[in-house]
């Protein structure tokens, strides 16, 4: 009888332990991205912070994913209110600026914030090498599946996502991907249609 | 006397695991008091309405389980007001849907599509109220018998 009502009870508990135990093996807060490998959705955003010489962008100027097409863009997601955008300002600047005159372009993208605190963070955290600019209603944000920043969007020659990192980038990482991308040549079968969606 | 009690914690038990079952897959109603939509005007009430319908089954990226409807951050906001507008410019729900599930993967729904693994949540809580059912069930029978035999 106590056999019986063990393996009775076991048949209760033990399904419910084994889907604790299956789902202890995902992080709740890690949200997969369908973009990696799909073409990256396309976007014309106004510049509001010009970044420094050579890299610089004048003010107003409309940067169009579309004029990058054939060379890697690496589109970071910010806010001044993020203290982990803090974490990799320096580090995004500087490998930007190391990239100056190559196949690279990068572009900071405000997110939920005003160009006024924006621009004061900016100069607050000694500059930013590569030009920044403002995403009304968060609409390119949305397009990139964007659920907090930082987060930065790799994109290769042929105009599709490569990578997405979550959180502060870290030089290594950036170098990289961008070098890989960079080594992989344009051709006219790869090269997806310009734009995804919107 | 302690096997009516063991009853009826068996049948609370089962009660509680059956509601918190069907709770976590119940997507969050369209009009529920924590609403934080857009003030109406009768000239766009029904756009409004059609908004709230598929906003409330839109999980808000930055809340834990809240719909795009009911959460009052900006993110949860800003998606709102596009599936607004990709409404108005003549989308059907299920396209707005579509649309950010291609942005968010399939776990933007509150429900999930009911086809391959998913089915399991649509059929455990089923399974768990029937099973609960017929252990209830079998556990009054054995209960009214043992009193009946007692009694005679």
């Amino acid at each position: 009888m106590n056999w019986r009502r063990a393996l009775i009870g076991a048949a209760f508990v033990v399904p419910v332990v084994g889907l604790f135990a299956f789902s202890m093996r995902f992080d709740p807060r890690d949200i997969p991205s369908p973009l990696p490998g799909t073409v990256a959705p396309t976007f014309a955003l106004e510049v509001f912070a010009p970044g420094q010489p050579p890299l610089a962008r004048p003010v107003g100027d409309t940067i169009r994913l579309a004029d990058m097409r054939g060379q890697v863009v690496v589109l970071n997601f910010w806010a001044s209110w993020c203290l982990a955008c803090r974490d990799e300002h320096a580090t995004l600047s500087a490998v930007a600026r190391q990239y100056a005159g190559k196949e690279v372009h990068f572009v900071g993208s405000l997110y939920q914030d005003r160009t006024g605190p924006a621009t004061e963070w900016i100069t607050e955290m000694g500059g930013q090498s590569y030009p920044s600019v403002q995403d009304p209603k968060a609409r390119v944000a949305i397009d990139y599946g964007l659920y907090g920043v930082p987060e930065t969007y790799l994109i290769g020659r042929d105009g599709r996502i490569a990578r997405k990192i979550t959180g502060p980038a870290d030089a290594a990482q950036v170098t990289h991907i961008v070098d890989s991308l960079l080594a992989i040549a344009p051709t006219a079968k790869t090269a997806a249609p310009v734009g995804g969606s919107q | 006397m302690t096997r009516a009690l063991r009853v009826l914690l068996l049948v609370s038990a089962l009660g509680t695991l059956a509601t918190s079952a069907l709770g976590a897959q119940r997507p969050a109603p369209p009009d529920s008091g924590a609403s934080v939509a857009a003030p109406r005007t009768s000239g766009d009430s029904a756009l409004e309405a059609r908004t709230s319908a598929v906003a409330s089954e839109l999980r808000c990226p930055v809340c834990q389980g809240l719909s795009i409807q009911d959460s009052p951050s900006e993110l949860a906001q800003s998606m709102r007001s596009l599936a607004r507008d990709q409404l108005a410019e003549g989308k059907s729900p299920d396209e707005v849907k579509a649309y950010f599930v291609s942005k968010y993967g399939e776990w933007i729904l509150l429900a999930p599509k009911p086809h391959g693994i998913n089915l399991l949540a649509y059929a455990v809580p089923v399974l768990i109220v029937l099973g609960g059912g017929a252990v209830i069930l079998l556990a009054v029978r054995r209960w009214t018998r043992a009193v009946v035999a007692e009694d005679a």
